[in-house]
């Protein structure tokens, strides 16, 4: 009894002592914004994915890839809503490389549903050589390549809650997070300031501003606006199924609640008669 | 609890358990668990139908036909499958359309096959129909097509005249978009 | 394969195949009339999940392994065009990446109960060892599963294991050249892994069967540790456990379909949806969950060498278990002071696996160090000296005297655990 107590206290003194001695290292936690695609229940907003698209096509999509996502995309269930029509169209906006033909030449030609969204850049080395050494990432499944720490007891809330929109929240904070280098913080050259960058100092230049991209049905145009927008797209583009997966999720939900139901008397009907511990 | 105290009986079959098979509950239990076993099922057999990647480039493709010369057949491939488009000459058109139908295994007049005021444009999938090899082109005893697999041999239609396949070569659904364009699927 | 085989074929052609293959009257022994102890507790429905959870590994691995490409260069992308493109591919990839999570949930609580309830002593010595066998075969699936996303933890995670290997002095350098089959991970390490990837499952099927079989040539153990001793102490295995099983099984898939369906990555890491990039470590590498009390051991221990002996030693050390407790009494229910010392061992095995998430730094290295000394002082110091300081609480007579005075204390003297009835 003794020695066991002894021992749970070295044991409480080691992990009180373990997270004073660890730094507090990193960026600030970004803040959750409220996503219409949170909880158990949540939906694309159709109207946003729109407007994130635009903004992804006017700004972003000169330096990022979406090399997994094609044009059909834009009109599947569960996305943005185009028809099949207007996913055609922007992808005849664009050109595509094919062939080689009879004479063994590689031809451009517009853009087919079928296509995936072509690369700014001819390859990597080429994006690094046009950003300053820095690589743009591919953007499509950056949502849930992005994280932070949300440490405990935060992660074992987040299991209950079903937050997981750490990704989402990451590239608005990110968005938002361009400042003036407090004194005294050295920044490489070619890097911008960014309050929630790890280590701060970002390669990419701050990539919008307020009024830069038109939005036709009044929503703000603000880069907090432009942020959630492009956000919400992302997360569509990384997860583009979470529609389909929540509602399958509350149906497969209501069904193994009843059956464990049923099971649960089952098995008391069956043990009724057996006296057991 | 006083009952308990006289021992514990021993339970070795499922009858002295003391239940009716004809119970609802177990058979409640048991319908909802088999549907659910069932439902399981759905998505394991439906993974293994084409994805939606292949569907969409399964869409029409569109084929030039000014470069194809008279006598000529080329080959393109539509979802995976090879396409034969041959410019007929007028002696294949006209000997396609001298044959006594009644002879023919699987019984079309040419003009069925071909679209009006394009005679001369023959569009067939190239696969036999008897186990799925390519026929050759130009070649067997009817000036068509000549399976090399087990012999099957077609006419300047496409027809089966000679062989174990049971069916003329299919025509797959195409339009002229142009005199000269045509976009098949 | 208990040897109680009362099964009476019916019809005529079951007579026949009965005397030629007794595969009925094998699964009416072991399935039906298998007389399980009549005081299980849910506790011991983990073997039906775990081997439900295999199951399910297998057949959404077999599918999944339909649309996989195991090239370095497609592996990544071929993952993406399952969750994107095949029909319900979402679905069976979230199944199989979070039912491997779930097979370790119930193997560490399977493992936990048979701990707790002294389930490793003699006559079980075998089937324990089995156990530990099953274990290690489902850590090294689970570790060669996790690579073939080729994302960046799968890379750098496939990197950092296999450099185990390089700790054994003189050989290290040509056994993990010869493990990846070339001069670093790369895609021949990719193409083997997924060909062990498909086999080992296989592998855990087999010793499962041998498993069952020993569990059946010597019976299950119970919360008060005493063997059964006849029919009053047992029910038929159908209908009573396989009902109880199927009841905890239907739990057990709320909280699965809740990890499938609402936070499929919770589980998993951010950084393995980047392609892998042997030019770029992750800034904070950490392997799965179910691994972190090793890899915090392993990190606790300031030399290389003795570092990896450390962590495969804390696994082997369970395959000791049952000569390394010396009491005579099975279940902590009548050993007060094992009791303590075994839900300190639990929070020891929680510690661990938290410092394993930490980084490497610090106060969690010291800490870690405490855990890893306690952690094989529990094997080596405690249990032995255990069995022979603790005074046990008295054993009921029997199964049946228990169910019947739970709790009361019978006074009868604690006899050795019986044998086999
Ligand atoms: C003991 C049973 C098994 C365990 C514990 C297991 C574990 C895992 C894990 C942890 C992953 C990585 C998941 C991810 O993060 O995406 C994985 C992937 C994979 N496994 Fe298994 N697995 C098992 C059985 C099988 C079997 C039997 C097969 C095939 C016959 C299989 C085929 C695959 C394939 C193709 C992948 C890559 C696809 C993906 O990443 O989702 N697995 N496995
Ligand atoms: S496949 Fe053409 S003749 Fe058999």
């Amino acid at each position: 009894m003794i020695v066991s107590r002894t021992l749970l206290a070295l044991v409480a003194t080691a992990f009180l002592a373990a997270p004073a001695a660890a730094q507090e290292h990193g960026a600030p936690q970004p803040p959750a914004q409220k996503w219409s695609f949170a909880g158990p229940f949540g939906k694309f907003d159709q109207a946003q994915l729109q407007r994130g698209f635009k903004v992804y096509k006017e700004v972003c999509a000169s330096c990022h890839s979406l090399s997994l996502i094609s044009f059909r995309n834009l009109a599947e269930p569960g996305g943005p809503g185009y028809s099949a029509a207007q996913a055609a169209a922007v992808a005849a906006e664009y050109k595509v490389q094919d062939g080689p033909n009879d004479a063994g030449e590689m031809f451009e030609r517009a853009g087919r549903p079928a296509d995936m969204f072509p690369h700014p850049f001819p390859n990597d080395n080429a994006a690094r050589a046009a950003n300053g050494g820095a690589l743009p990432p591919d953007m499509s499944v950056l949502a849930k390549a992005r994280t932070y720490e949300r440490g405990f007891p935060w992660f074992v809330f987040d299991i209950f809650t079903q937050y997981q929109e750490q990704g989402p929240d990451y590239i608005h904070a990110i968005l938002m997070g361009y400042e003036e280098a407090p004194k005294g913080f050295t920044l490489p050259p070619g890097a911008h300031y960014n309050k929630y960058f790890p280590g701060h100092a970002i390669g990419m230049p701050p990539p919008i501003s307020d009024g830069q991209v038109t939005y036709d049905d009044g929503s703000p145009q603000t880069i907090d606006q432009y942020g959630k927008d492009v956000s919400a797209f992302l997360m569509w583009t990384a997860e583009p199924h979470m529609m389909a997966r929540k509602r399958l999720g509350l149906q497969v939900m209501i069904f193994l609640l009843v059956l464990t139901g049923l099971l649960y008397f089952t098995k008391k009907k069956v043990w009724k008669q057996v006296e057991h511990a | 609890m006083a009952s308990k105290q006289q021992g514990v009986k021993p339970v070795t079959t499922v009858s002295s358990a003391g239940h009716s098979r004809r119970d609802f509950l177990y058979i409640a239990t048991g319908a909802v668990a088999a549907v659910g076993g069932a439902a399981t099922l759905v998505p394991l057999i439906s993974q293994m139908n084409p994805d939606a990647s292949t569907i969409a480039a399964g869409a029409p493709i569109e084929v030039d036909l000014s470069p194809i010369a008279e006598g000529q057949v080329i080959k393109v491939f539509w979802r995976g499958k090879p396409i034969f488009v041959e410019h007929r000459t007028k002696k294949e058109i006209d000997e396609a359309r001298s044959v006594d139908l009644a002879s023919l295994p699987d019984p079309q007049t040419d003009q069925s096959r071909v679209k009006e005021g394009h005679d001369q444009w023959l569009v067939l999938i190239g696969i036999c129909t008897h186990l799925g090899c390519i026929p050759l082109a130009h070649q067997g005893n009817y000036d068509g097509f000549f399976c090399p697999c087990h012999g099957s041999q077609y006419d300047t239609s496409g027809r089966i005249r000679q062989g174990p396949a049971p069916l003329n070569l299919a025509v797959p659904p195409y339009a002229f978009l142009t005199d000269t364009k045509i976009r098949i699927g | 394969m208990s040897g109680h085989s009362t099964y009476q074929p019916q019809s005529g052609f079951m007579k026949w195949m009965e005397s030629r293959l007794p595969i009925a009257g094998l699964v009416h022994s072991s399935f039906i009339a298998y007389p399980t102890p009549r005081n299980l507790n849910y506790w011991w429905t983990f073997g039906g999940i775990l081997s439900f959870m295999l199951g399910v590994q297998i057949i959404t691995g077999i599918v999944l392994a339909m649309h996989y490409t195991p090239h370095a260069t497609l592996a990544f992308n071929s993952v993406e065009s399952i969750m994107r493109d095949v029909n319900y591919g979402w679905l069976l990839r979230y199944l199989h990446s979070n039912g491997a999570s779930m097979f370790f949930i119930a193997v560490y609580i399977h493992m936990f109960r048979g701990m707790y309830y002294g389930s490793y002593k003699a006559p079980r010595e075998v089937l324990w060892i089995l156990g530990v066998i099953l274990y290690l075969l489902m850590m090294a699936t689970g570790f060669l599963g996790y690579t073939l996303p080729w994302g960046q933890m799968s890379f750098w995670g496939a990197t950092v294991i296999t450099n185990f290997f390089s700790a054994f002095p003189g050989i290290g350098e040509a056994l993990v050249t010869f493990l990846w089959g070339g001069y670093s991970v790369g895609n021949p390490t990719l193409n083997r892994f997924f060909s062990l990837h498909y086999l080992l499952p296989f592998v855990i099927a087999g010793v499962v069967v041998l498993h069952v079989w020993a569990l059946h040539v010597v019976g299950q153990n119970n919360p008060t540790g005493i063997e059964p001793k006849g029919d009053r102490d047992t029910v038929p295995f159908t209908p009573y456990a396989t009902l109880k099983d199927g009841f905890f099984i239907s739990l057990f898939c709320i909280m699965f379909a809740w990890f499938v369906f609402y936070t499929p990555n919770f589980l998993g890491h951010a950084d393995n949806y980047i392609p892998a990039n042997p030019a770029v470590t992750p800034q904070h590498i950490v392997p799965e969950w179910y691994y972190l009390p090793f890899y915090a051991i392993l990190r606790a221990i300031p030399n290389k060498l003795l570092g990896v002996l450390a962590l495969f030693g804390s696994i082997i050390i369970l395959a000791f278990l049952p000569w390394l407790d010396t009491s005579r009494v099975r279940s902590a229910r009548y050993r007060p002071l094992y009791k303590q010392f075994f839900w300190l061992f639990f929070a020891v095995c929680i510690g661990l696996g938290w410092l394993g998430s930490k980084p490497a730094e610090g106060g969690y290295v010291l800490a870690a160090r405490v855990l890893t000394f306690y952690y094989f002082a529990h094997f080596i110091i405690v249990l032995p000296l255990l069995g022979i300081f603790e005074k046990t609480k008295p054993l009921p007579n029997s199964i049946s005297e228990s169910v019947l005075k739970e709790g009361v204390p019978l006074g009868a003297p604690a006899p050795a655990p019986t044998a086999k009835v």
